[in-house]
């Protein structure tokens, strides 16, 4: 039960959050589009994705401070490989236009079929990075 | 006034988003990395995360189609591109691999920043960096160029 719970409960808040962020502003909540936009500050609408981005880095204190513990965060991967992942990430995601957010939680929700291609080759490629990194250490 | 509207509910929801990410356990890139590891241990829990949050993302985006517009701006302002093409593939294929090796995706990058732990700070660096390559890139197609819909 804890085991699932946190995770319902969280995809909850973070539905919530796509909702929100779409019926009062009228914009998709894909994270790797809003901080991509941050480098283009003359843009219309701005302030307001600049705004969501400091509220999700506030997210975690907030927890902090609502659980009495930070959330756990165990990273494996060292930096040479972290940074060559951030890479991919940044590069992929603008070239295919979303991440796990915007791809998944709101283009699914939308039944985008573009969205739907791209989350499951995400998953795909995702789930065969994993596979040959155990296989290979 | 209501561009201060929309940076205030950009705010909220932004807070909410942080806040759903680190309870439901995203920020912890070995339980991400379970949860991919289909093949060995797999850790099948995050998936109530994607299903959990596409469920009531939904039901908002389901409301919207009923709506005139947003309240605090003119119009929805949704992707229109259709077409399953070549980059989008490409590109979603690169970030798997990378989500893969680090167990990070960008949302929850961006909110361990909070933690100012030096790991997340690389990995956020460089995805930076790999935005920045994209985007000089001459044959780029235009980004952000969202169709409209028509209010219904």
């Amino acid at each position: 039960m804890s085991t699932y719970l946190p995770p319902l409960a969280g995809g909850l808040l973070i539905g919530l959050s796509a909702a929100m962020l779409l019926l009062l502003n009228g914009r998709i909540a894909g994270i790797s589009g809003l901080v991509a936009g941050l480098g283009r500050p003359g843009r219309a609408r701005w302030l307001a994705d600049a705004a969501f981005l400091l509220g999700l880095v506030l997210g975690p204190p907030a927890f902090a401070l609502l659980a009495g513990r930070w959330p756990e965060m165990r990273i494996a991967a060292n930096l040479p490989v972290l940074a060559l992942a951030g890479l991919l990430v940044g590069f992929g995601t603008r070239l295919g236009s979303g991440c796990t957010s915007g791809h998944g939680v709101c283009g699914l929700a939308r039944l985008s079929p573009r969205s739907l291609a791209a989350v499951l080759v995400f998953l795909a490629t995702g789930m065969l990075t994993v596979a040959a990194t155990r296989v290979l250490a | 006034m209501s561009a201060a509207l929309r940076s205030l509910a950009a705010l909220a929801a932004g807070l909410t988003f942080g806040l759903g990410l680190a309870l439901s356990g995203m920020l912890d890139p070995a339980r991400v990395r379970g949860f991919l590891d289909v093949a060995g241990a797999w850790d099948p829990s995050l998936v109530l995360v994607l299903g959990g949050a596409v469920t009531v993302s939904g039901l908002g985006y389901a409301v919207s189609r009923r709506l005139p517009g947003p309240v605090l701006d003119a119009r929805f302002d949704l992707p229109g591109r259709r077409r399953i093409d070549a980059p989008l593939l490409l590109g979603a294929a690169l970030f798997g691999i990378g989500w893969g090796l680090s167990g990070f995706c960008p949302g929850p990058a961006v909110a361990a920043l909070s933690t100012g732990a030096v790991p997340v700070l690389v990995f956020v660096a460089a995805m930076l960096i790999g935005m920045a390559l994209h985007g000089l890139l001459p044959t780029a197609p235009a980004r952000n160029a969202p169709s409209v819909r028509p209010s219904a």
